[in-house]
């Protein structure tokens, strides 16, 4: 249900953006990364040691690899959104702004697609 | 809107640093860098992906001096982000907004990062200590 009046809908008056679906996105991320980041910080001190077999084991546990997965999307996501609320409260100058937010974007799902794609590999790696 | 260069209003150098406003930046500033502390979580992943050599060479740099104090650093981060970060969606459902209840929630979260950055430590001594 829109609270905006009908003369004000006509003139267009108001905010030329909307950030609820961004504050909520942000909340949404933040409570998936409750469990995620406990379960990943108490897996990882129950290992035997970070050595390169050990870790690969641990990643491509089936079961692992899921929340693995699960974790960097929320965190990378969470983490995108964060910087570009940072960059919308202090950088004014609207061009930087603009180039900032989209460089953001774009490393965050380099990232995303960079550290899923490993997380697989090492995964299927494993069934061999 | 084009850039002016008007006058502002006196801030950072008048207003008086209260537990407040302190975790607040604190929080924004311990996310900022944390998300530079994910880039280096991906990294690890893609040497873990990528052989033995490359591994090797993320885990020596991440069990250096500089690399465990940036270990340090982050987990510092992790427990604060986290800890506040629940008093912050406590705020969203509504809870919480008592000026003194805030302050002692406030409290709080600085004394649970301590004491969960120290166990961290800790456990991880004891798990890799012997030499990772």
């Amino acid at each position: 249900m829109s609270l905006r009046s009908p003369l004000g809908k006509v003139l267009g008056a108001g905010s030329a953006k909307e950030g609820t679906g961004h504050w909520w996105s942000q909340r949404m991320t933040a409570l998936a990364l409750l469990p995620l980041t406990t379960w990943f910080v108490v897996a990882l001190l129950g290992l035997d040691s970070l050595d390169y077999e050990i870790v690969r084991a641990f990643i491509g546990a089936p079961l692992n690899t899921v929340l693995i997965i699960l974790l960097l999307i929320s965190l990378l996501y969470h983490s995108s959104l964060g910087l570009q609320v940072v960059v919308e409260d202090y950088v004014h100058a609207h061009g930087l702004k603009v180039a900032a937010l989209i460089l953001i974007n774009f490393v965050h799902i380099a990232l995303a697609v960079g550290a899923i794609c490993s997380v697989v590999i090492i995964a299927v790696g494993m069934q061999s | 809107m084009a850039e002016t260069n008007r006058p502002l209003s006196p801030h950072l150098d008048i207003y008086r640093w209260q537990i407040s406003n302190t975790l607040s930046i604190l929080h924004r500033m311990t996310g900022v860098f944390m998300s530079i502390g994910g880039a280096f979580l991906v990294g690890w992943l893609v040497a873990a992906a990528s052989g033995p050599e490359a591994y090797a060479a993320v885990l020596g740099f991440m069990c250096s001096p500089i690399g465990l104090l940036l270990l340090a650093g982050w987990s510092f981060c992790f427990f604060y982000h986290f800890c506040n970060g629940i008093r912050h969606l406590a705020w969203d459902a509504g809870y919480g907004f008592d000026r003194d209840l805030a302050r002692r929630t406030g409290w709080i979260v600085v004394i649970a990062t301590s004491a969960l950055t120290l166990v961290f430590w800790m456990m991880a001594w004891a798990s890799f200590g012997g030499g990772a």
